[in-house]
């Protein structure tokens, strides 16, 4: 065992240049989207950018949490050194909350931005709207369930978030083994819940934009994007704070350790995105096919874009075993899949919403790096309030050591 | 020329055994293996063992199986006997994925199983390798070429004081199977 001379109170100092530069895509967001909505035949087109922009945000922070549950049930060692990064992740999950709440709310009652099911009439036989389809599901898909659902889960989500936090700066200050037993059962719990929620989180959110169609892969296949795209948050922070000088503890194989998570969610990810597709494809039935037909129809650039940013980049990139332990072609790769898995959301949300009138412009643009920035914002400021490093954590040592 | 081939030094301890290969290093002797009941870290850094190349043949044979299987279906449901299958046109690419798939890892699975057989001699009907029985229980072995390195006696001299709790001089490279 090697002696380390690392400086276990460390604490980031949020000034400077990430300061400024998220401020001002924050600003560039808020612009953008004031932008979206000065045009009235823009409102929906926003919506659908809004939406999908603070679902992302809010699956990422979640799946932070989520990271840290994962790594307390499994007794994970190697990850004890880095975990301050998905907590930052985690506090942040109530703002993005909010966030999405809001937008869900605002969208549902005026720009009926889930319009498939939630338009007048669509429930009542003797209307002229009326939809049989859409009547049989109103038990599940009405408002006031809805929104329920999404209160409830994202709460759930949320208190675990702070509560794996809370824990750990109780470790911090008392030591012992007593937070850690702590965290271990309430990972267990929160496992156990998000495993079964996030599957209909992602029925609600997403699939019900076409509430015609369903497929019970979706959950799972959006639980793949979000797990994923987490993954490679946590590594490009951890990335760019070695590069400003920070974590040096954190060495190369922790790199590897990230690199084999992405590499192998990436690829599940493709195997839940091609299992549903092949059995749609297979079965070629019209209520299914019909998902496929408009995403092949107007979006097939977008389509094949998705697999290229998420299936062949991290496969190929990420094969070799030395190109997992460097900095610039993690951070690479990294960069790569969160901007395929804003892809992948963008042909999930985009045709259920603005159909054929799409777009990439500005309003993508803008509010893509509206909420980059607000991420950078908010999760950096609540990692800058705590030191680096979990100084009692019981497997801290054997992270300081991780050797591959 | 003594007709001692390996001078095997059996320790109790993983580190005592760790020191023993520095002791051999220092005075320049060639260690020929090093057995262990458990895998060690950082003793092929400390050994000089060049990586492992079973990701590169774990890949080719991997790739033969995508091939295999893309060769496979093509030849017999497109060349050979065109099947209306769903209406789907006969080369179907999406439905060859899962076979491609799952012929990809049984080739890869089965070379690396060959492999594993090839390179320690555990093919049915052979009598393993061994050189040391307790290698595989309680024991930490080194194993020192004795035709190359003339001084015996410095060999077993270092041996001792690097802990080693027996020294043998076998005449056989490996025991036989009893």
């Amino acid at each position: 065992m090697g002696t380390h001379n690392y400086n276990f109170n460390e604490q980031f100092e949020f000034t400077g240049k990430a300061k400024t530069l998220s401020i001002a895509a924050i600003v560039i967001g808020i612009a953008s989207i004031a932008y979206g909505f000065s045009d009235h035949g823009l409102h929906e087109r926003t919506f659908a950018n809004l939406l999908l922009m603070a679902y992302y945000f809010a699956c990422v922070c979640m799946s932070g949490a989520f990271f840290l549950a994962v790594q307390f049930v499994a007794q994970a060692g190697w990850s004890a050194s880095i975990l301050r990064v998905p907590q930052a992740m985690a506090r942040t999950l109530p703002i993005a909350v909010v966030i999405l709440i809001a937008v869900i709310g605002l969208g549902l009652y005026t720009h009926n931005l889930y319009h498939h099911w939630n338009a007048p009439g669509l429930t009542d036989p003797s209307s002229a709207n009326y939809d049989k389809l859409i009547d049989g599901k109103s038990a599940f898909l009405n408002v006031p369930f809805f929104l329920g659902r999404q209160v409830v889960f994202l709460s759930i989500y949320s208190f675990f978030a702070l509560l794996l936090s809370k824990l750990s700066t109780n470790e911090d200050l008392e030591g012992g083994l007593n937070s850690y037993t702590k965290s271990f059962k309430y990972s267990c719990i929160f496992l156990v819940i998000y495993g079964f929620t996030t599957p209909i989180f992602a029925f609600d959110t997403v699939m019900s934009l076409e509430a015609h169609w369903f497929s019970t892969m979706f959950g799972w296949y959006n639980f793949a994007a979000m797990w994923v795209s987490s993954l490679a948050t946590i590594a490009v922070i951890i990335i760019l704070l070695r590069k400003a000088g920070y974590m040096q503890w954190v060495n190369n194989s922790h790199l590897h350790n990230l690199g084999q998570f992405i590499f192998g969610f990436s690829i599940f990810w493709t195997y839940v995105w091609f299992a549903q597709f092949m059995l749609i494809y297979y079965a070629n039935m019209p209520e299914e096919t019909v998902y496929f037909y408009k995403r092949f129809e107007f979006y097939k650039f977008w389509f094949f874009l998705n697999l290229v940013m998420n299936f062949l980049a991290p496969v190929l990139l990420l094969m070799d075993r030395d190109n997992k332990r460097q900095e610039n072609i993690m951070l690479g790769v990294c960069i790569i899949v969160l901007c395929g898995h804003w892809v992948d959301y963008y042909q999930m949300i985009m045709p259920g919403t603005v159909e054929s009138h799409n777009g990439f412009g500005i309003i993508e643009i803008g509010t893509a790096i509206g909420f980059v920035g607000l991420f950078t914002f908010t999760v950096l400021s609540s990692l800058s309030k705590k030191p680096l490093i979990a100084k009692n954590h019981p497997f801290l040592q054997e992270s300081l050591n991780h050797h591959l | 020329m003594s007709n001692i081939k390996y001078i095997l030094g059996s320790f109790g301890d993983p580190d005592e055994m760790m020191h023993g290969i520095e002791k051999l290093q220092e005075n320049n002797i060639k260690i020929h293996d090093v057995y262990t009941p458990m895998p060690i870290h950082g003793i092929e850094a400390k050994l000089g063992i060049k990586r492992s190349r079973l990701d590169i043949l774990a890949f080719f044979c991997g790739i033969t199986g995508t091939v295999s299987a893309f060769a496979l279906i093509y030849l017999t449901s497109v060349v050979d006997w065109r099947h209306n299958i769903g209406g789907k046109p006969a080369f179907a690419l999406p439905d060859f994925i899962p076979i491609m798939f799952e012929v990809t890892i049984l080739f890869c699975a089965f070379g690396l199983v060959g492999s594993y057989y090839a390179s320690t001699h555990l093919f049915p009907g052979r009598a393993p390798r061994v050189m040391d029985l307790r290698a595989t229980d309680d024991r930490f072995i080194i194993a020192v070429d004795a035709q190359e390195n003339g001084d015996h006696s410095k060999i077993d001299g270092l041996l001792k004081e690097a802990g080693a709790i027996e020294v043998k001089h076998n005449e056989r490279k490996y025991i036989s199977y009893e």
